[in-house]
């Protein structure tokens, strides 16, 4: 484009002082805010029971196709009674976990009876989430916030739009296609996690993380693993690894169709 | 000759290491006509004497709702009442909306306590001339906390401040363990004869000059005011709304602390000097309600 302002029918410099030129020569971008994510995590998947909630996300931080940092912790306990977990741009994961230990710092400086739960940390979350996404500088990521929140299991979900909604199960990313219909098989509606107990949410979860490592691409059958409940309160284990794995069928398997040896 | 040097800003440290600007604002509460709060674990309640500048004039309003489950009521500067009462309904708006809770009772009082604490150290500015009880219920109960523009704060289950104020901290002393375990209404009476005991000699408490305010288990901040206010009063067990004739340490200008051993030597003289300020024959002093 012609950028000439003379040909534009600016009157001579003696009229108006001379033409600013930094406005003809801007670039076409004068900012550029975060366009895609870099570094990411997978899945993060979760369950009501009776107690409370279990959630689970593998330890990978992918770099593409390549799997990149394989202990990688995106499961962040805040408070007494909540935890946090993460998928999307590991830059802005540990952002969000380090605006969670301002917040619980914060929290503690009134030490007034008061605690941090499930429900503040997502409210605020929620509001951080969207207010950047306003400003067109989105932190990359799916969260899910759960917990045991007033003696009630808490379960609910926020992404990089500002987006929330609450589910007896949840899941971020694949898990949602392929960890949901799994976890539904055992709570299948909000009056259902009445009947649920802690050792069979537990075991749905580890059979929904171990069917995302067979289908996900970007998994890792290494994960982390959180129970929250009111009775034993937080129990997070680490470096848990799918077990019990099938792959022995596979050595049935030759060629695409007409191959038999 | 004996002009005091130390008293002309509230940067300045008298060599005592007192702020002197800092207690003069103290002594603008004790202008103000008398509050009184109490609490039990599930219910606090606060009542307040209103004045009126002359006899065609409005009461002042002493006591401010600040959100669903918290209010304060004020001695001293109305004007300082309201910004601090504005500041407050702003942090119960914001807790509201970034963490979807309600303010807490004790995080509400030592948010007030900094705000007030930062004008106490800087050049150019004054401190409040304000003091208020604030009064909440949250998820750890009923609280009652009293506000100084020193930046003090303290949580209480008794307490009074304000013109005569004394007479009614010796009544809630007096009477701590038949109000402590009470009911609601039981604890509306007490306040209402913690405060008639305020009262100047010729004074007595009606439905103008009273106002009520009760926060609690499934009671939110409630206000009650003139017409509300006459069930209330009906219910005082004295035949008269006047401050009670008997009872030693009642009669005016006497110290009313006589457990106190001389161990509070100024509240004798700040006695008297209540005394005067209560009658409104001081034109020349700001007003304070």
């Amino acid at each position: 484009m012609d950028h000439d302002p003379f040909r534009w029918g600016r009157p001579n410099d003696a009229t108006y002082g001379k033409y600013n030129n930094q406005i003809a020569n801007a670039t076409a971008m004068p900012k550029m805010n975060t366009q895609q994510p870099i570094v990411t995590g997978t899945s993060v998947i979760a369950i009501k029971f009776n107690e409370g909630i279990v959630i689970a996300a593998d330890n990978l931080g992918s770099y593409g196709s390549l799997a990149r940092f394989t202990d990688v912790e995106r499961l962040f306990p805040i408070g007494e009674n909540a935890v946090v977990g993460i998928s999307g741009d590991i830059s802005d994961l540990q952002y969000v976990g380090r605006i969670l230990e301002d917040l619980e710092i914060e929290e503690n400086y009134d030490s007034d009876g008061h605690s941090l739960r499930a429900s503040h940390i997502h409210e605020y979350l929620q509001k951080v989430f969207y207010h950047r996404r306003s400003k067109m500088d989105p932190l990359w990521n799916s969260v899910i916030v759960a917990g045991v929140d007033d003696d009630k299991p808490f379960l609910k979900y926020v992404d990089l739009l500002g987006v929330t909604y609450s589910a007896p199960t949840l899941a971020t990313g694949f898990g949602a296609y392929l960890a949901i219909p799994l976890l539904r098989k055992v709570v299948d509606k909000e009056e259902d996690v009445a009947n649920i107990d802690e050792e069979t949410a537990q075991n749905a979860v580890k059979e929904a993380m171990k069917v995302l490592y067979y289908r996900d691409a970007r998994s890792l059958d290494k994960y982390s693993m959180v129970t929250i409940s009111k009775s034993k309160g937080v129990v997070f284990e680490k470096n848990l690894h799918s077990e019990k794995q099938s792959w022995r069928f596979a050595k049935d398997i030759k060629g695409y169709g007409t191959q038999v040896v | 000759m004996f002009r005091n040097n130390y008293d002309g800003d509230t940067v300045t440290y008298s060599p005592t290491g007192r702020i002197f600007q800092v207690e003069y604002a103290l002594e603008a509460i004790k202008q103000g006509s008398a509050v009184v709060g109490l609490a039990t674990k599930e219910h606090v309640v606060l009542v307040a004497l209103k004045r009126n500048a002359e006899e065609l004039g409005s009461y002042q309003k002493k006591i401010i709702t600040v959100d669903d489950h918290l209010g304060i009521a004020l001695a001293g500067l109305a004007p300082d009442a309201r910004v601090l009462s504005n500041f407050l309904r702003e942090q119960a708006m914001s807790q509201k909306m970034v963490y979807n809770r309600p303010l807490s009772v004790e995080k509400a009082s030592n948010l007030l306590a900094d705000k007030a604490q930062k004008n106490t150290q800087s050049y150019g500015g004054r401190p409040y001339g304000v003091g208020l009880l604030v009064a909440g219920y949250d998820e750890t109960g009923a609280h009652l906390f009293e506000f100084q523009p020193s930046g003090s704060v303290l949580e209480y289950v008794g307490a009074a401040i304000g013109a005569r104020s004394q007479a009614g901290r010796t009544y809630l002393e007096r009477n701590f363990e038949s109000y402590t375990n009470a009911t609601k209404d039981e604890l509306i009476v007490h306040g209402l004869n913690a405060l008639r005991d305020t009262l100047a000699q010729d004074k007595e408490l009606n439905s103008k000059n009273t106002s009520i305010a009760v926060v609690g288990k499934d009671t939110s901040f409630t206000l009650f005011d003139d017409d509300d206010v006459q069930p209330w009063l009906d219910r005082l067990d004295s035949t008269s709304n006047a401050r009670s004739s008997g009872g030693a340490g009642d009669d005016d200008n006497n110290d009313d602390n006589n457990n106190d051993d001389g161990a509070n030597p100024e509240s004798k003289d700040e006695e008297v000097k209540d005394a005067a300020g209560d009658e409104g024959a001081n034109e020349d002093r700001m007003e304070t309600d």
